[in-house]
């Protein structure tokens, strides 16, 4: 029903659209050119006045109705019926009305719920056909308001611009909002998290153990929430990850700007950039069945004993993923570097290779920075990669071989099964998942703000 | 540091290909004897040059002296810079370029298998239309060549190889005081002059110029046109230059370029004065360009 409706005022709108455009060159007898605006703009600027405000309309509508005939039912039960009820037996109530109001019957109502689940019918049924007779009266009005504005002095392109950029506007609100939300919602959590745990003892505690307090009314009791290990994991994990990106990323990214025939790179460089699209999961099989084996073997060889979920083999892959942050950032940074510098050095009698270690990279190295960066902060916060790979065990460890954990892991691990939100081991994972927040942001706007300025020093 | 090979033929071994210390005597005083009887420098000779498809040089012949400014002049696209490219094989870098004819640097012809461009263009410097000094700071800006070349081993010696060229190049007095500063925070007419003392920071023997002063203003243009009859003491200058002004004051030879052809080439009073051909007329005395 309300897609048909929404429906019909889409069709409503570009009729209207057409109507606009007729009338305005109508009014003057088909001399467009007497007309301020072009005649589609002002069938836009009809069609937007028509479609907008009955499709909001219709919107708000739906958002509102169901709690206002809760509420208006609720309202009208016998005196006396609700009392007594907490929150979640009045939504039982209420939804069990509904179901005898869409003839799902398990067992025989009450008197009290059928006559209420005839009202609920009959309220449904006024409350669509009241919001269809709204949305299209309002969208007649709009129709009427915006075609008596037409005429040919009617500046119906600003009008219509001036649409435009208001949905625009709306459509990034929507955005912004969504990440303030987001980030309130972890930072809420969060303090609840650290109204249970000292702060202190999170961000300097060298044990995790978060699944002790978990048992009803110890709560207080034991449960170690000293992230230094996650934190520890992590960063170990990012750094082979960097270990391996950076050289290959840097030399692809060398090797495309300098040497590669541009055939060659038109080739290549898409492909580096596919890896980024290739999905983490894909790649935690990879370093799950591949990667560690592989390594496991090779330890054998050489006498070292290396664990199968160990952090090498997710920090390796981790590492390939990364490649095209690197190579792609570096490879614009280096071609964005003048002609005119690879000529006064070549000049000089420079080679290749002094012009590339001794002027190019100098020159593109905030550019190769910001790359480097923002592969740290998507190495950080990777998840699939770690928790296929590198296991989930929380310790501190001084070897790359064993297992160990990173902040990601550790926030799938603590909320999987349980779900309630208010004891300090889910709480937990708000409180890492916002410093892992807080990390990778303040890493992008870092990288951003390098790369930025940069480009601002050729332009 | 890759390693290189210094010798270009046997009259290039017998001396250093780099010379650290600067002559220290000019050989001629200048205007003593016209500049034909100075030593030949370097001689282009049937020079065609191909951009791919397209042939931007045709035959050109130009004997350019030591000690001496020749000056290349002619309308916009007519291949002076081209040319000038082709000295120190510039062109090289650029895909496509196709070269035939013999260009020589004291009698050796510098295209020949042996040589390495890279060793010729420490002999034969080059300064940029638009100063293009490299991020980084003065002293390293003028470093830039001893250090590539190995030129100097400790700190004092690049000291006093950065002052030398720094004095040559008449920025001494200006930056001595802030030797770490980017060179890229100097005025243009500075910066120019900080890559013209980067170029004989490796004491070439040949410098060309491409249009050194057209980014800059009269008072920095003055400055280099008088660094250039100093620097000529020692050096066998080319420039390229837009103004015809600009040839005549500083240049003793002018050689007009028009359609990638060399129409002619004289002493500079001739080719202002006394033209042969009717296009140079034409060209000097503003009739095209
Ligand atoms: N890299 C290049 N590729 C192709 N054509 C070029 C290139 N550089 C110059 N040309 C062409 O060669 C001709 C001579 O150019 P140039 O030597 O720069 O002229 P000038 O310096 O006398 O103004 C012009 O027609 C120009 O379009
Ligand atoms: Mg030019």
């Amino acid at each position: 029903m309300i897609g048909y409706i929404l429906v019909l005022l889409i069709v409503l709108a570009a009729v209207s659209y057409f109507f606009g455009r007729k009338r305005a060159v109508r009014a003057v007898e088909g001399r467009e050119y007497l007309l301020h605006s072009r005649p589609n703009y002002h069938g836009a600027f009809v069609a937007a006045w028509v479609g907008i405000p009955s499709v909001l309309l219709v919107l708000v509508w739906i958002l509102f109705q169901g709690s206002v005939i809760d509420n208006l039912l609720l309202w009208s039960l016998p005196p006396g019926t609700t009392d007594g009820l907490s929150v979640g037996q009045t939504s039982l109530l209420l939804s069990e009305i509904k179901s005898v109001a869409a003839g799902n019957l398990f067992s025989e109502p009450s008197l009290v719920v059928q006559e209420a689940a005839e009202r609920y019918q009959r309220w449904e049924a006024i409350a669509q056909w009241a919001m269809v007779g709204v949305a299209f009266s309002v969208a007649l009005l709009g129709l009427a308001i915006a075609s008596r504005r037409i005429s040919p002095d009617f500046r119906a392109r600003h009008g219509a611009e001036r649409i435009l950029s208001g949905l625009m506007i709306a459509c990034s609100l929507i955005a912004i909002l969504t990440t303030l939300g987001i980030v309130l919602s972890l930072l809420i959590e969060a303090l609840r998290f650290f109204d249970r745990v000292n702060p202190f003892e999170f961000f300097f505690g060298l044990n995790w153990e978060p699944q002790i307090p978990i048992r009803e009314g110890q709560v207080t009791a034991g449960g170690a929430f000293g992230a230094i290990p996650v934190f520890a994991g992590t960063l170990l994990i990012a750094l082979i990850a960097m270990a391996v990106a950076t050289p290959i990323g840097l030399y692809s990214a060398i090797y495309l700007t300098e040497y590669a025939h541009p055939k060659v790179r038109a080739v290549i460089k898409p492909v580096l950039e596919l890896l980024a699209g290739i999905p983490t999961v894909v790649y935690g099989f990879f370093a799950v069945l591949t990667v560690a084996p592989a390594m496991r073997q090779f330890g054998e060889m050489i006498g070292v004993p290396i664990a199968p979920n160990s952090a090498l083999a997710a920090g390796a892959v981790m590492g390939i993923m990364i490649i095209p942050f690197i190579s792609s950032l570096s490879d614009d940074a280096i071609a964005a570097v003048p002609r005119a510098m690879r000529d006064g050095s070549y000049a000089m009698g420079a080679t290749k290779g002094e012009t590339i270690t001794k002027v190019l990279l100098p020159a593109a190295l905030p550019g190769i920075m910001g790359g480097v960066l923002l592969a740290v902060s998507r190495a950080i916060g990777e998840t699939m990669i770690v928790v296929m790979a590198a296991g989930i065990i929380a310790t501190l460890t001084a070897t790359r071989l064993s297992p160990v954990t990173t902040v990601t892991v550790q926030i799938v691990t603590l909320l999987i099964g349980d779900t309630e939100f208010d004891n300090p081991k889910t709480l937990a994972a708000f409180a890492l998942g916002l410093v892992l927040f807080l990390v990778t942001l303040g890493l992008n706007i870092l990288a951003l703000h390098i790369v930025r300025k940069y480009r601002e020093q050729y332009e | 540091m890759v390693e290189r090979d210094y010798a270009m033929e046997a009259k290039v071994e017998e001396r250093p290909a780099i010379r650290v210390e600067a002559p220290a005597v000019p050989k001629k005083k200048e205007g003593d004897l016209p500049v034909e009887q100075n030593e030949l420098k370097m001689k282009a000779s049937d020079v065609n040059l191909w951009y791919g498809e397209k042939q931007a040089l045709f035959d050109v012949n130009l004997e350019m002296f030591d000690q001496s400014v020749t000056a290349l002049i002619g309308p916009s696209g007519c291949g002076k810079s081209t040319f000038l490219r082709c000295l120190d094989r510039m062109n090289d870098v650029i895909d496509g370029v196709r070269i035939t004819g013999d260009i020589r640097l004291d009698g050796e012809d510098i295209y020949a298998p042996r040589v390495d461009p890279v060793q010729l263009r420490a002999r034969v410097g080059m300064v940029f239309q638009k100063p293009n000094p490299f991020p980084k700071s003065i002293f390293e800006n003028v470093a830039y060549g001893p250090r590539i070349h190995g030129l100097c081993r400790s700190k004092a010696e690049f000291e006093e190889i950065v002052e030398r060229s720094l004095t040559r190049a008449g920025l001494w007095e200006e930056v001595k005081d802030r030797l770490q500063e980017p060179g890229t925070g100097l005025s243009g007419g500075q910066q120019q002059r900080l890559c013209i003392a980067r170029a004989i920071s490796v004491n070439p023997e040949v410098l060309l110029m491409d249009e050194p002063c057209s980014a800059l203003d009269p008072i920095a243009t003055a400055k280099i046109e008088t660094l250039m009859d100093d620097l000529k003491k020692n050096l066998c200058i080319v420039i390229v230059t837009h103004s015809m002004q600009q040839a005549a004051r500083v240049s003793q030879r002018t050689a007009f370029f028009h359609l990638g052809k060399l129409v002619e080439v004289d002493d500079t009073t001739t080719i202002f004065t006394n033209p042969t051909d009717q296009r140079t007329q034409d060209y000097v005395t503003g009739r095209f360009g």
